[in-house]
């Protein structure tokens, strides 16, 4: 029975279903999830059609409440799961939009910050000390500038012995009215093994990288200032066999499992036997090959004894590397020069590790 | 260093056949004896002998005179009308020490001499010059510019060894790769052909005859004569108690002539061992020397007068020496005099061991020679070579040491080739003074060898080797494990077990020697100063510096560039006595000094932005007395010893720095990047603060070479010296003078931290942990106009103790200057942080800790903005 007013009664099954088919054409018509907002106020509101005939039922007689109920539950149900269902397509919609959208150009430069770098030199030297350290010996230090008895007379270099001349030196100039002042800077790490002999308790195994100073000129091979590591171990029975067994390691852990070393003899004032040491270099230019990689030899019994060590009781080994050498090897460095003039390209292409 | 001349090497020892240069290196270089170079044949084609038929002197209009010369190159000469190759070739010379009738060396077109210069007939001076009359430089045999080299004279009655068209190249030794090799110090003997042989045969096996020996002479060593030439060594002043000359050997050859050429053969070998030939007495000397390593003197016999005396130079004495070089003398060096007038030792005849003098040498006038072999103290004979700058042949082989039982044979060997080659006639006047010490006898344990190289050598291979180096092995009297060694004369440097035990190891072969890895005891790691040092490096590097390495090498007036005052530490500059250039004589006393040249270096080879750091050791006198005692090694010094040698040398604590110029952050698509200022200078000082564990205080300081008004000093707490801070460093924008002086770019910034003082001031103890509250955080901003005096840092301070326990943290959160708040004034504004470790803070406690706070900062003049 239709109202007059227009107004929906809760009896009139096809005004119902009418209604119910309204909204949900409304619902499927709605785009956004603004214009689904209005749908939803049109036909779900307080106000809409279908609330109204639910508020009118209890105005109805008794009997016909129950098929009131029956025909606007039902018919509000079906409008608000279509709703629902609509809310969700409309949302996934618009998420899927928005992510698009907000795409970016991920290749931009992201360097705003500008990383800076480690000197291969220093890193060299750190991964030097680590694989001493590795081996349980420690890393020792010395100053730069030695009194001439630690960098000479104590490793049995003698003042007119001819390897004092061997390496041009820089001396200190003396104090007024003095005519020398006994100091130079060190002109191999050498001079620290005698600082520790005399310090250390044995037995003592000790690596020492550090810079050392000659007086060349700066060219594409020399420097006046470079970088040597040296090792020392003192000890009761240690032989060549051992001094031989740490430089075959050490060459493996910079140059890889290829790497080897050759010994030649020589000579070393502060070493008896003396030896050069070659490395087994796979990737030298032109095909592997033996090159010169620095000394070696049994620490000569006078340098024990400068250190108040008994030669009878202790033997000892020491070894000298350049880190220069080692560092231009293994990068495929041409010019000396590159590393010592400070241009920070240089070290830029290291990074943080080498 | 010395030639080795295979066919010379070959009178001495069995050389392999068919070996190759490389390996009679690799052989010698199993012993020890360094490859230094192989020299290859520089000149190839024809260069052949030729005769000068024709020389007619041509002066030009440029003022030289040229030589149109004809010369005959036998089989290379131009064809005649028959086709048979007669006519003389016409070659243009510009050297005139050539006549006539002389024998030249002539490169023919097609011929490359060194430096790739090709010969070709061309036109010039009005002729067509069918080839080159060579020069001894021109064919790379040295340096001598003195003209042509003449093979042969053509007045010379004596025929020469060769022909017309010969190969000059065989003839000169042009065609043959030579060896020069590099003997170390320890092995003087093997400056001869004598040694390498010796050394050669330990390598290959080769049967070897050492001409040194007087038993392997070709006749028998004359005995000392009455009437030899008399000589007294007569030795005032010994150096470390050593005579200068413990032997003498004089000869005498009478009649020889002067001008006999030197034999074509040694001509050759002295060439190839990189001398000249310049007359038969000089020449065989020389020769000798090469061979035997027995340094030779021949002296005109008229210009001596006996007796020759052997002494020290008095203060005073001057000699001018082959090298026309007038030398004024030192009391240490030693001296061949001889005695005319009677006056004994009144005229100075040499340098011993070094250089002859000019006024006795052989001449082209000298028929009688008197021959010196001679023994002289290898510290003397280096200390006077260096001393006057001359490290002769001779020089060189006596300071590396020198077969003391050598002069007689080696004399013995300079008449012989003087009766052969120049005519002469041996006296029978010899004289030789002999105070060659005794050789005592070396012990060695027969498991030495085994103890220190590691190889179970037998005692046949022990004794074995010991006799092939020349040692006399004896078994000890009362003890049959221990031999004793009688080393040979030639080997001054064997003076202990160890040295004999390195013969042994190297000539058995060190590729014997089986690598054993040592265990080391368990370390300790690296230590606290080592780790640290690279967590700074690194943490400088991933804030955006480059590491850096410069010299240490500063200038004279670096400090005064800087701005250093009078008084600072950093201008105790320690300086070189032979620093590589006189524009930096001076060792850094900080790392800024050579950082800022760095950066300027990088900024001219067209970097903009520049962030660079180093950490180094800086060198400062301080109180030090920069005079170190000179001690003798193979003793440890007494304490007092090492205290003075401690007391010498100078500061040298480490320092980082830093220097930024331009953008620490870039710009980019993003927007304009940043400029590095005085603040991120001062946060990288306190960065690397951090790092150590310190939390540094910043206050405003006077520093050169930075802006008075922008310089911070960096502090920390001394973590021993109770309530102590410790300034450790300085940061900020560096003096606008100071910059211009330097290049660089004005608002530059730099820090530099004194590391070694940061690491001692700082605590080395574990963090001790505060409880981590769960309770809610209050928020509570203040604002404080105060005057520009008052420093951000003290307002902070002055916050945080006056809101007491409850603050949690107080940041700067804005600056404000303007109109609103007057001039000369600023606003602060903070932002706090308040918590309790056990409660939720009520709305009294925040109040309680803003008025606390606000009567905290009213006590520097600030008032709470409104």
């Amino acid at each position: 029975m239709p109202t007059t007013d227009g107004e929906l009664s809760p009896l009139d099954l096809p005004g119902i279903e009418r209604a119910v088919t309204q909204a949900l054409d409304d619902i499927a018509a709605a785009t956004t999830l603004d214009e689904l907002k209005e749908v939803r106020i049109a036909h779900t509101s307080e106000r809409s059609a279908l609330a109204l005939a639910n508020r009118a039922i209890g105005a109805l007689p008794r009997e016909d409440k129950a098929q009131a109920g029956k025909n606007l539950g039902p018919a509000r149900g079906r409008i608000n799961q279509a709703l629902a269902r609509r809310k969700d397509e409309l949302e996934e919609e618009r998420d899927q939009r928005v992510i698009a959208e907000e795409a970016v150009d991920v290749t931009v430069p992201t360097d705003r910050v500008v990383a800076g770098a480690r000197h291969p030199l220093e890193l060299m030297q750190e991964r030097v000390a680590d694989f001493f350290v590795a081996m349980g010996w420690e890393i020792a230090e010395g100053p730069e500038l030695e009194a001439e008895w630690f960098n000479f007379d104590a490793l049995n270099i003698a003042v007119d012995h001819p390897s004092r001349q061997m390496q041009d030196s820089f001396y200190v100039a003396p104090p007024l009215g003095q005519t020398d002042s006994n100091l130079v800077l060190r002109t191999q790490t050498s001079s620290v093994q005698v600082r520790e002999l005399l310090t250390r308790d044995l037995p003592l195994y000790i690596a020492c990288p550090g810079k050392v100073f000659r007086s060349d000129e700066l060219d594409a091979t020399h420097s006046p200032v470079f970088h040597q590591v040296e090792g020392l171990a003192v000890d009761r029975g240690l032989t060549m066999a051992h001094l031989k067994g740490v430089l075959d390691h050490f060459a493996k852990a910079l140059f890889g499992d290829q790497a080897k070393t050759r010994l030649r003899p020589s000579f070393f004032p502060f070493t008896e036997p003396s030896a050069e040491m070659d490395l087994w270099f796979p990737h030298k230019k032109g095909g592997p090959g033996w090159i010169e990689w620095g000394g070696c030899g049994m620490v000569n019994p006078n340098v024990l004894r400068s250190a108040g060590i008994d030669p009878d009781e202790y033997t000892g080994f020491a070894f000298g590397m350049g880190i220069e050498r080692s560092v231009m090897l293994r990068h495929s460095i041409a010019d000396m020069r590159d590393m010592v003039e400070g241009d920070v390209r240089f070290a830029r292409q290291f990074g943080m590790e080498i | 260093m010395p030639f080795v001349i295979r066919d010379w090497l070959a009178e001495h020892v069995v050389v392999r056949p068919d070996e190759t240069t490389e390996q009679l290196a690799a052989a010698l270089v199993r012993m020890g004896l360094e490859e230094e170079a192989i020299h290859r044949a520089s000149v190839t084609g024809p260069v052949v002998v030729g005769r000068v038929l024709s020389r007619e002197p041509e002066p030009q209009k440029n003022g030289k005179t040229i030589n149109w010369c004809q010369v005959d190159v036998g089989s290379h000469n131009d064809l005649d009308d028959a086709g048979q190759p007669t006519v003389a070739r016409g070659i243009v010379c510009g050297a005139h020490n050539f006549v006539e009738g002389d024998w030249v060396v002539v490169s023919l077109p097609g011929a490359v001499l060194p430096g790739g210069f090709a010969i070709a007939a061309r036109k010039t001076y009005g002729h067509v010059s069918d080839g080159m009359i060579c020069s001894a430089k021109e064919l790379g045999l040295g340096e001598d510019q003195d003209g042509i080299i003449v093979l042969h004279r053509g007045d010379d009655p004596t025929e020469p060894d060769f022909a017309v068209g010969d190969d000059a190249l065989e003839l000169l030794g042009l065609n043959t790769e030579t060896l020069e090799i590099n003997v170390t110090p320890d092995r003087g003997y093997c400056f001869s052909v004598r040694g390498v042989a010796r050394e050669y045969s330990h390598a290959t096996g080769g049967d070897f005859t050492d001409p040194g020996l007087a038993a392997n002479l070709s006749g028998r060593l004359p005995e000392p004569t009455a009437d030899g030439f008399a000589v007294q060594v007569a030795d005032s002043a010994p150096i470390h108690g050593v005579a200068g000359c413990d032997r003498f050997v004089t000869r005498i050859v009478r009649g020889v002539n002067p001008k006999a050429p030197t034999p074509r053969w040694m001509a050759r070998r002295l060439e190839q061992a990189g001398m000249r030939s310049i007359s038969i007495a000089v020449d065989v000397t020389n020769y000798v020397m090469l061979d035997l390593g027995q340094p030779l003197h021949a002296y005109d016999l008229a210009q001596v007068s006996a007796p020759i005396v052997v002494r020290r130079a008095r203060a005073g004495e001057t000699l001018t020496t082959l090298d026309d070089v007038e030398r004024r003398l030192d009391t240490q060096d030693l001296l061949i005099t001889d005695s005319p007038d009677g006056g004994e030792g009144s005229r100075v005849l040499g340098l011993a061991g070094v250089m002859g003098g000019a006024s006795s040498e052989v001449t082209d006038a000298t028929v009688d020679v008197l021959v010196e072999a001679a023994h002289f103290d290898s510290i003397t004979v280096a200390r006077t070579a260096r001393r006057h700058k001359l490290p002769s042949e001779a020089a060189k082989r006596f300071e590396r040491g020198v077969d003391p039982q050598l002069p007689p044979v080696a004399a013995q060997r300079v008449v012989d080739l003087l009766v052969e080659f120049a005519g002469g006639t041996a006296d029978n006047a010899v004289s030789d003074l002999n105070n060659v010490p005794e050789p005592s006898a070396i012990d060695l344990p027969l498991g030495e060898p085994a103890r220190l190289v590691g190889v179970d050598y037998t005692r046949e291979q022990i004794v074995s080797v010991l006799e092939q180096i020349g040692c006399q092995v004896a078994p000890a009297a009362d003890n049959a494990d221990m031999l004793e060694v009688l080393p040979p004369s030639w080997r001054p440097d064997l003076t202990g077990a160890a040295e004999l035990v390195e013969e042994i190891a190297r000539i058995i072969g060190y590729d014997q020697i089986v690598p054993v890895l040592p265990t080391a005891p368990a370390g300790r790691g690296l230590t606290r100063a080592q780790q640290l040092r690279r967590s700074v490096a690194r943490t400088l590097a991933e804030h955006g510096l480059v590491e850096t390495l410069t010299y240490p090498f500063v200038a004279s007036d670096v400090n005064d560039v800087l701005d250093i005052p009078a008084d600072d530490p950093r201008r105790g500059v320690v300086v070189l006595r032979n620093p590589l250039g006189d524009d930096r004589p001076g060792l850094r006393t900080s790392i800024l000094a050579t950082l800022l040249d760095a950066t300027a270096r990088n900024l001219a080879r067209g970097a903009t932005d520049v962030a660079v750091f180093e950490s180094g050791l800086v060198f400062r006198s301080g109180d030090h007395t920069l005079s170190a005692p000179a001690l003798p090694g193979g003793t440890r010094p007494n304490d007092d010893e090492l205290a003075a040698l401690a007391a010498a040398i100078p500061d040298q604590p480490r320092f980082v720095a830093g220097v930024l110029v331009g953008n620490i952050w870039p710009t980019g698509w993003w927007g304009n990047g940043r400029v590095a200022d005085y603040t991120d200078a001062i946060e990288l000082a306190r960065t690397v603060a951090r790092r150590v564990g310190s939390e540094a205080t910043v206050t405003a300081t006077e520093r050169a070479p930075w802006h008075p008004g922008r310089c911070a000093a960096i502090a920390i707490d001394s973590a021993w010296e109770d309530g102590q801070s410790v300034v450790i460093g300085h940061a900020g924008e560096l003096h606008p003078k100071v910059l211009e002086r330097l290049g660089l770019p004005a608002r530059a910034v730099a820090f530099e931290i004194d590391f070694d003082a940061l690491l001692e001031h700082s605590a080395d103890e574990p963090v001790q942990a505060d409880p981590v509250s769960t309770f809610p955080v209050t928020k509570e901003d203040l604002a404080f106009v105060v005057d520009e005096s008052v420093t951000a840092a003290a307002l902070a301070a002055a916050i945080e103790v006056g809101g007491g326990d409850l603050v949690e943290s107080v940041r700067l959160f804005d600056i404000y200057r303007g109109e609103a708040i007057g001039n000369g004034k600023k606003s602060l504004a903070f932002a706090l942080r308040l918590r309790a470790v056990d409660r939720t803070l009520t709305a009294e406690d925040a109040v309680h800790v803003r008025e606390g706070a606000i009567r905290a900062a009213e006590t520097l003049g600030a008032a709470l903005r409104a």
